[in-house]
């Protein structure tokens, strides 16, 4: 889901740009404010484990092989902002040092898969866990929500590539959202049987304290929604209403390319047009519909596979490898 | 161990070596923002980009081999994007036009790590006053990828050695036990690397 150079279009690039930076600048105050000295530098070794663990592959059916992208899995290890800035650390080097994922495109790939990717990840993870409770709870909650971050984020980088004109809208969202449901799937896998071998390891290391989460930080919470409301707005809003998307519209309104910081706050809002629903759109929202309450089935079974009943792993003492 | 995959040759002495990385990352920069701006109707310009290009690649004396074996692995990703331009009707010149931009993008972004010292490019991010948090973030990021890179490959020949094989049902629950096994040897070696860091007055 890399987005190479090439694929977006200025407007689009500032655009994300804008957004990204905002979103990692959330992220990185909240965790100056709210994680300890002594989780500092366990956020630059967590964004190296992300960066090996994208190596290790995993076999799929066929010879080809698939790997752990890991917004979720550090957002619940780490919490939200930490997993942000992790996510976004690990893209960076990728752009500066292996040339994967365009340098003009790193905003839009920060925004996707650090903000959108994991943020959002979290507060799934977060309302579902807290729902059910547990361990069988957590790898529920992670499985499902690994599953929609991998989901939402190709659905915004679809919005991006529709926005700059490269891919038409009714390419692309088919084209991305269905591929990347069923990556998904892998990743939410993946997620889980991670997840609950640590916890047979290491169970301490899933404690609720060990995630910085925004706690009562309701700043933080408002923040990050709105931005994430606004990217959708913006990228994905042509999805609702008729061409000319949003985001043209507001380029042409503000001069965009001079100068337009605050005003895009309001102008998805003026742009915004009664949605006419075409056919596809329809078709799209009810198998993605349908899909997501297939995965959430997919991930309760799984969980009650990996998390027996009374498991011993959720009241098991530390123990260590031999 | 082998990290050749990473910045190899970042460190050799060549004309372009010698220039002063903010130069070269603006130069990336401006070249790919370029290519990125050019409209359809100028594949000329194209041709010039790309002539230019391979005069610094000459000039910095990174192997010929190396540069186009990264340039094809990286390739793919950008051929699965582009191919969605196929899906629509005359996306064959859109086809062709975003895979040449993308592949001098690429090949700019290829020279320019392994032309300049990622530590260069970070020392220029904590001069543009990037927070503090990320620098230091992506500092330990980059001195501990090489160490994690290894323990990632000792764990892979540790279970070769006692001949692990992958056996289909079993193979995604292994590897993922393994993937959780380097998280907790990172997050323990975090801890670690805390306290010589408080040793040594951090903070």
């Amino acid at each position: 889901m890399h987005i190479p150079d090439g694929f977006l279009d200025s407007k689009t690039a500032v655009a994300t740009g804008l957004l990204a930076a905002t979103g990692l600048g959330v992220a990185l105050r909240q965790a100056r404010r709210r994680l300890p000295p002594r989780r500092v530098p366990l956020l630059g070794l967590a964004a190296a484990f992300v960066f090996a663990a994208q190596m290790i592959n995993f076999p799929v059916a066929g010879g080809t092989s698939g790997h752990l992208v890991g917004g979720v899995l550090t957002a619940v290890l780490l919490g939200p902002s930490a997993g942000a800035i992790v996510l976004s650390a690990v893209l960076i080097v990728q752009c500066l040092m292996f040339a994967d994922g365009g340098i003009s495109a790193l905003g839009a790939n920060i925004f996707n898969m650090g903000v959108v990717g994991t943020v959002s990840g979290w507060a799934i993870y977060y309302a579902v866990s807290h729902a059910v409770k547990g361990l069988f709870g957590c790898v529920l909650a992670a499985t499902f929500a690994a599953w929609c971050s991998t989901v939402l984020a190709a659905v915004a980088c679809a919005g991006e590539l529709a926005a700059s004109h490269t891919v038409s809208w009714t390419v692309a969202l088919p084209a991305m959202a269905g591929i990347h449901m069923l990556i998904g799937i892998g990743e939410g896998l993946i997620t889980a049987l991670v997840l609950v071998a640590i916890a047979r390891a290491r169970p301490e290391l899933l404690q609720p304290e060990a995630a910085t989460g925004p706690g009562r930080s309701y700043g933080t919470v408002a923040a990050y929604g709105a931005l994430i409301a606004l990217g959708l707005a913006l990228f994905v809003s042509p999805l609702a209403s008729q061409w000319p998307d949003g985001l043209d519209k507001t380029a042409e309104v503000l001069g965009f390319k001079t100068k337009a910081v605050g005003p895009i706050l309001a102008a998805p809002l003026a742009d915004y047009e009664m949605p006419g629903i075409p056919g596809s759109v329809l078709g799209t929202s009810i198998v993605g519909a349908a899909g997501t309450i297939l995965v959430f089935v997919l991930a309760w079974l799984l969980a009650r596979v990996l998390v027996p009943k009374a498991s011993p792993a959720t009241e098991a003492s530390p123990r260590r490898a031999p | 161990m082998r990290h050749d995959f990473l910045d190899r040759y970042s460190r050799l002495d060549s004309p372009i070596h010698r220039l002063p990385a903010v130069l070269k990352l603006v130069a990336a920069l401006a070249l790919v923002l370029t290519v990125v701006l050019l409209p359809k109707s100028q594949p000329v310009l194209l041709g010039a980009v790309s002539v230019g290009l391979l005069a610094v690649a000459w000039l910095s004396r990174v192997p010929w081999r190396f540069l186009i074996r990264r340039v094809i692995l990286l390739e793919p990703f950008v051929l699965g994007a582009a191919m969605l331009a196929l899906f629509q009707p005359g996306g064959w010149r859109l086809f062709l036009f975003l895979v040449a931009k993308c592949t001098l993008c690429l090949m700019a972004m290829v020279l320019l790590s392994n032309t300049t010292p990622f530590s260069d490019l970070l020392r220029l991010l904590k001069a543009a006053r990037v927070p503090t948090l990320l620098v230091t973030t992506l500092s330990l990021m980059y001195r501990y990828l090489f160490v994690v890179v290894d323990e990632t490959q000792r764990m892979k020949r540790a279970r070769l050695s006692r001949t692990f094989t992958a056996q289909r049902t079993w193979a995604w629950r292994t590897t993922a036990t393994v993937v959780s096994q380097l998280f907790i040897r990172t997050s323990e070696r975090a801890e670690r690397i805390y306290a010589a860091m408080c040793a040594r007055g951090w903070r």
